[in-house]
């Protein structure tokens, strides 16, 4: 199975982490993930204040400037995982650094098998 | 044939469809993928038996039988679909089955747990977890669900299709989770459990409650090592020796000091004590389960309600506290109190709770009403009771509980 896993910041939740105990720094992560074969690729991206959300209407382009959608979160990065099962993938995100303080959402990509 | 010869085996076919049902299904899945199909052809080979069997007498090995229609009816759908998963998943079918026919291993009780788990799996949502291990390992119909849950045929009908498809479409395990993951994924296994048994047992057609024993008891028989499945099998077990006194004529809430204790059932009340024993002799300190268990058996074996032993009552439910911190759990231990130093010790230590994190909550009030209510100060009490009034679920037996005692000042 193959998964989006995009790296969200909370900046509330952020304020109210403790440091806790076997956390990884990300090159950690990077080295594991990347030493089982388990990430195809992924990026940091840069802050939402970058952003710029396009659209048509009635045959006009309309570009705004900023995010989709208004939240305190945004999705600061993101990884493509190929693992087994979502376990695998809940494991694995569950270990990067952003797990604690900010979240991870894990999306299965569409397959047409079905 | 006669009517008698007939009704014992419509109960015959009954009891091998209650005990069997489940494994049946979860081999199929396991097999093919498909929880649609599995149940289908399931249900089907339980319809065939209802003609044969009265007809022709019960097979030698019901089991077998019923295995065997169910899995040429499999067969028999996917033949008709042509495509590329079906013939992989008649090859997994036909790999297992062997040359002579016969199933080579018996993987029946791993596949139950493989069920139990993936319909227990954190992401789901909690409703659907419910639902489905109703459906599947219970085996229960979407109308019973339904209905069990105040919600129409349809949408216990969706709420099922969805979370069967989430299944798939998240890459959700058809597994018993590894070792890392078990302690974890028991534990929320446990609470849907004690969920269905709490719907169950709140309401006076209780056969939730009923099917959560009998859940309970299959996966405490599945996982022999698992103390905490052993707690929630002992703590449903003495619950249930109260079942028939917990409600009057009326559908009304009998409160435990004045149930008939004579009319308690001592064989399960026995039983709970036996799967306390065999819970005990992991050697493991007790868990949440056992610890509201224990605190059950106190109840269960007090001749009468003051006879409880409050003492005891009350250090269960510091253990409990200490393992599982719950303002609910602290309520609880300050009406212990009550109960073990007197009322005007158990009010004291209702407001040393903390309010906030009870606010909204009819037993916190409820108590309070109770313990003046003792104590003779009516007018309080009338104005605590109208305060668990409000908060109290409309409609439910507990506010009709409170309604009464209301009168009675």
């Amino acid at each position: 199975m193959r998964y989006m896993m995009f790296v969200v910041a909370d900046p509330d939740a952020a304020a109210e982490a403790e440091p806790s105990e076997g956390e990884l720094t990300i090159e950690e992560w990077l080295a594991d993930v990347n030493g089982r074969g388990k990430r195809i690729t992924g990026d940091a991206l840069r802050p939402v204040s970058d952003a710029t959300t396009v659209r048509v209407s009635r045959g006009q382009v309309l570009v705004t400037d900023g995010p989709f959608t208004e939240s305190k979160e945004w999705i600061a990065g993101f990884d493509i995982l190929e693992c087994d099962n979502l376990d695998e993938a809940i494991a694995i995100a569950a270990r990067h650094p952003q797990a604690h303080g900010g979240k991870l959402e894990l999306r299965p990509f569409w397959t047409d098998e079905e | 044939m006669t009517t008698h010869a007939h009704r014992a085996t419509t109960e015959a076919i009954a009891s091998v469809v209650a005990a069997e049902r489940a494994g049946m299904v979860a081999g199929l899945i396991r097999l093919t993928g498909d929880w649609d199909l599995a149940e289908d052809c399931v249900q089907d080979a339980v319809e065939r038996a209802l003609v044969h069997w009265p007809r022709e007498g019960m097979p030698r090995s019901p089991t077998a039988w019923l295995t065997t229609v169910a899995r040429n009816r499999v067969l028999d759908v996917l033949r008709r679909r042509q495509t590329e998963r079906a013939k992989l998943q008649q090859r997994a079918i036909m790999d297992e089955m062997g040359p002579n026919g016969a199933t080579q291993t018996d993987p029946q009780s791993d596949d139950r747990l493989r069920l139990i788990f993936t319909c227990c799996h954190p992401a789901l949502a909690l409703d659907g977890r419910v639902a489905l291990t109703l459906k599947t390992v219970a085996g229960l119909s979407t109308a019973e669900i339904a209905r069990a849950f105040l919600v129409s045929e349809p949408t216990m009908s969706q709420r099922l299709l969805r979370t069967k498809r989430r299944i798939s479409n998240a890459g959700i395990p058809y597994r018993v989770p590894p070792d890392e993951l078990l302690a974890e994924r028991t534990s929320g296994v446990l609470a849907v459990l004690y969920l269905i048994f709490n719907v169950g047992y709140g309401q006076h057609e209780d056969h939730l409650a009923v099917e959560a024993l009998r859940l309970a008891g299959l996966l405490a028989g599945l996982m022999p090592g698992e103390d905490e499945a052993r707690g929630l099998l002992a703590l449903i077990t003495f619950q249930m020796s109260r079942r028939s006194t917990r409600f009057d004529a009326h559908g009304d809430l009998v409160p435990m000091e004045e149930q008939d204790r004579s009319r308690w059932d001592a064989a399960l009340i026995e039983q709970g004590h036996w799967h306390l024993y065999r819970a005990a002799s992991s050697g493991h300190p007790p868990g949440p389960y056992r610890l509201q268990a224990q605190i059950a058996a106190c109840h269960a074996t007090a001749a009468a309600a003051e006879a409880t032993a409050w003492g005891t009552v009350v250090t269960l439910y510091e253990a409990l506290l200490a393992a599982q911190p719950s303002p609910v759990i602290a309520l609880n231990r300050a009406i212990a109190v009550g109960f073990r130093d007197g009322y005007e010790a158990g009010l004291a230590a209702l407001d040393a709770l903390d309010a906030k994190a009870l606010a909204g909550y009819y037993l916190l009030p409820a108590a309070r009403a109770d313990f003046l209510r003792r104590l003779g100060r009516s007018d309080k009490a009338r104005r605590a009771y109208l305060a668990a009034l409000k908060l109290a679920p409309a409609g439910q037996p507990e506010q009709r509980l409170l309604q009464r005692r209301l009168t009675e000042l």
